[in-house]
């Protein structure tokens, strides 16, 4: 299970926020569940989301009961599930992938798989084929540290949540669990695309920038239009677009989500004061 | 080393804690610490005991079975009568602790989840009492199968929510029950019917059941001058079961046995036991014991009985299964409908299929538990919910 020869590793994470920043712009992250619409076809998605600009991608392992995801990503759950895709067979997915893409990847999921897979198996396995970060929805800051020590013993970016729920403090704690990015959810709720952003997502971004410890923040949950994330990538160092991606699998296939990324980072670019990167960031490994 | 193992805050040995979203930390927060301030204050358990007394119907009498003694050839064998109860299960025990607990907080807006429709009507019940706002997730597949319940819901003012995701039963119901607490956590409570759920849960909803073993206690004591030899209950989540343990734990000679439901047999893959058959992860915030497969997706439930028809179990139970303290046997949904059938001739006691697992069990190794003093076996639900299911079943093979 655990590769022998060396894998290509892929950007890291801060290298990546470096880049974008440097570059005067918020990193696009969209979101992808492995096995969806097949196994074939999600490693296609995720070449053609590198080619057409993602900065960062999150990769969906599928669970039989996804509790903190809305009806879109628990049908694409369901899908690959039926589909016959494992855990084992998301990190064969990655590491086809890795073999031509250093896009970062994150992996996104819950804890039940990992456990059942092995805690330290799966960290070093996951970290082997190419995986930066690990973002387990169940798994919330302090709630098991030895658990989360382990999973991040083999170099994977332990990636946290923080809700509009989280009390100050406890962001601070958060922030110094934290590694890769944070990610702040845009709204309370499941994941799912959503018509209006709350308005006062700009402040409470703002306010978790402060206590990061020069973290990024990014905001996800909801986020459905390019407009949204324009709006978004104003206030947040990255944006994740993850139902609306598979709303549009469902009704346009390959091209439709490729032009759809294509449209979201071009809404990001921002054409402001940002002077263009003079001196290029940290060189990108491959 | 066992997840879980390095911490011990929220939970039984190594089961139990938190494993949910970030969301819902602070609200956890609030109320493992109402719960806290409503436990230390003599108002909040006054009226309480009030409701259970006299709304509920308790003490619920502890009622000596003559013809099932006759019936295994020893005793004595004691029921305790949760049936008897209001709604008709020990379930109200808990809504009502929580229904307190939530107007304690300030939310007007309650949730819940429901198999068989038990807990839901038991919830809906105590919405009504205390004019709060009901909403009931339930798979469509019981909704279907329970359809007498789902009006009872209605009648008493609370929405059912049918869920027709993943196997369209309680585990859905719950996923679906928590989305909505991620959703709307701020002005709402969510009530959920077992020991089952994130830390404070298992523990709190085991203190409002812990009445069950704590009158039998002092039933027993009256008529027998002793403890019990044995404390007999079924297992779904765990509620009746944790809730009757609860005051013998400390005492070492008093034998607790859990009963699963071994459904078509544990051998065919379709039943709902856990702890006999399954191996511990994460499911609906906690640690326990989890029937899954090998990439640890959770493997359906089957059980004759709707109530017992769940892939996890209560973390406590896990914990004293691991301890040695108590002991989980199975039963298969035939035996369960033999003994559903045998204890309404014998006693004129129509169990719910849930408890008639436990009396299954009696019947069987009653002899043998016997030998050591009383046995005490929860009659967690009357069973006038199964009669029309249990008439088709009857009809199905060819009676």
């Amino acid at each position: 299970m655990i590769d022998r020869v060396p894998a290509p590793t892929g950007m890291s994470l801060a290298q990546c926020f470096a880049r974008c920043r440097a570059e005067g712009r918020a990193a696009l992250i969209p979101f992808l569940t492995c096995g969806y619409p097949d196994g074939q076809q999600s490693l296609e998605l995720l070449r053609g989301m590198a080619r057409s600009g993602a900065d960062i991608i999150e990769l969906g392992i599928p669970f039989s009961d996804p509790l903190a995801d809305g009806p879109t990503i628990q049908r694409s759950s369901f899908q690959a599930l039926e589909g016959g895709m494992t855990t084992e067979g998301t990190l064969e997915v990655l590491r086809a992938f890795r073999a031509g893409h250093d896009t970062p990847v994150v992996l996104f999921g819950y804890l039940n798989p990992i456990l059942r897979y092995g805690v330290d198996e799966f960290a070093r396995a996951a970290a082997g084929a190419g995986a930066q970060g690990l973002l387990l929805t169940d798994v919330p800051a302090g709630s098991d540290p030895a658990l989360e020590e382990r999973l991040a013993a083999h170099g994977l970016d332990l990636i946290r949540l923080i809700a509009p729920t989280t009390s100050p403090e406890r962001i601070a704690l958060i922030a110094g669990a934290g590694a890769g990015f944070l990610y702040y959810i845009s709204r309370t709720g499941i994941t799912g695309a959503r018509a209006q952003l709350r308005r006062a997502l700009g402040q409470e971004v703002e306010a978790v920038k402060q206590r990061s410890a020069g973290i990024p923040v990014v905001v996800g949950f909801g986020i459905s239009t390019p407009e949204q994330a324009a709006d978004v990538a104003a206030v947040a160092d990255g944006v994740v677009v993850g139902s609306a991606l598979i709303d549009r699998c469902e009704q346009a296939g390959a091209e439709g989500v490729q032009e759809f990324v294509a449209a979201l980072r071009g809404a990001m670019q921002r054409d402001g004061p940002d002077p263009p990167a003079t001196s290029p960031p940290t060189p990108c490994p491959g | 080393m066992t997840p879980g193992a390095s911490t011990t805050e929220h939970r039984f040995g190594p089961y139990g804690g938190r494993y949910v979203p970030e969301t819902l930390i602070t609200a956890l927060d609030e109320l493992t610490a109402a719960w806290r301030d409503a436990s230390a204050d003599p108002a909040f358990a006054e009226e309480l005991r009030g409701l259970l007394e006299n709304y509920a119907g308790r003490p619920s009498p502890l009622y000596r079975a003559p013809r099932v003694e006759e019936a295994i050839g020893a005793g004595p064998v004691y029921l305790k009568r949760e049936d008897l109860n209001h709604t008709g299960a020990h379930k109200i025990n808990n809504t009502l602790g929580q229904a307190l607990l939530a107007r304690w907080m300030g939310k007007r807006r309650i949730i819940a989840e429901t198999g068989a429709g038990q807990h839901g009507v038991a919830t809906a019940t105590v919405c009504a009492l205390f004019d709060l706002e009901c909403v009931v997730y339930m798979g469509t597949e019981d909704v279907e199968r329970q359809a007498l319940n789902v009006y009872r819901m209605e009648l008493l003012g609370a929405e059912v929510r049918p869920v027709d995701s993943g196997s369209c039963t309680l585990k859905d119901a719950t996923n679906e029950a928590i989305r909505d607490w991620v959703t709307n956590v701020r002005d709402t409570h969510y009530i959920i019917g077992s020991v089952v759920g994130p830390d404070p849960f298992p523990r709190m909803v085991r203190d409002f059941q812990a009445v069950i073993g704590e009158e039998t206690r002092a039933q027993l004591e009256a008529a027998e001058g002793r403890l019990p030899g044995a404390v007999v209950a079924c297992v779904g989540g765990g509620s009746n079961a944790m809730g009757i343990f609860h005051a013998f734990v400390p005492f070492g000679d008093v034998r607790l046995v859990g009963v699963e439901a071994a459904g078509e047999g544990l051998d065919s893959g379709r039943h709902s036991a856990p702890l006999a058959a399954g191996a511990p992860g994460v499911l609906h915030g906690s640690l326990s014991y989890l029937l899954q497969d090998a990439d640890g997706q959770v493997a359906p439930a089957h059980s004759i009985s709707a109530g017992l028809d769940y892939p996890g179990v209560g973390p406590e139970h896990s914990w004293l299964l691991d301890e040695g303290r108590a002991e989980y046997v199975t039963v298969t949904d035939d035996r369960a409908l033999a003994a559903f059938h045998r204890l309404s001739r014998l006693e004129g006691l129509i169990p719910a299929l849930e408890s008639a697992h436990a009396v299954a069990h009696v019947f069987e190794a009653g002899a043998e538990l016997a030998r050591h003093g009383p046995v005490v076996v929860c009659l967690s639900g009357r069973g006038d919910k199964d009669v029309a299911h249990v008439a088709r079943l009857s009809g199905d093979r060819g009676r």
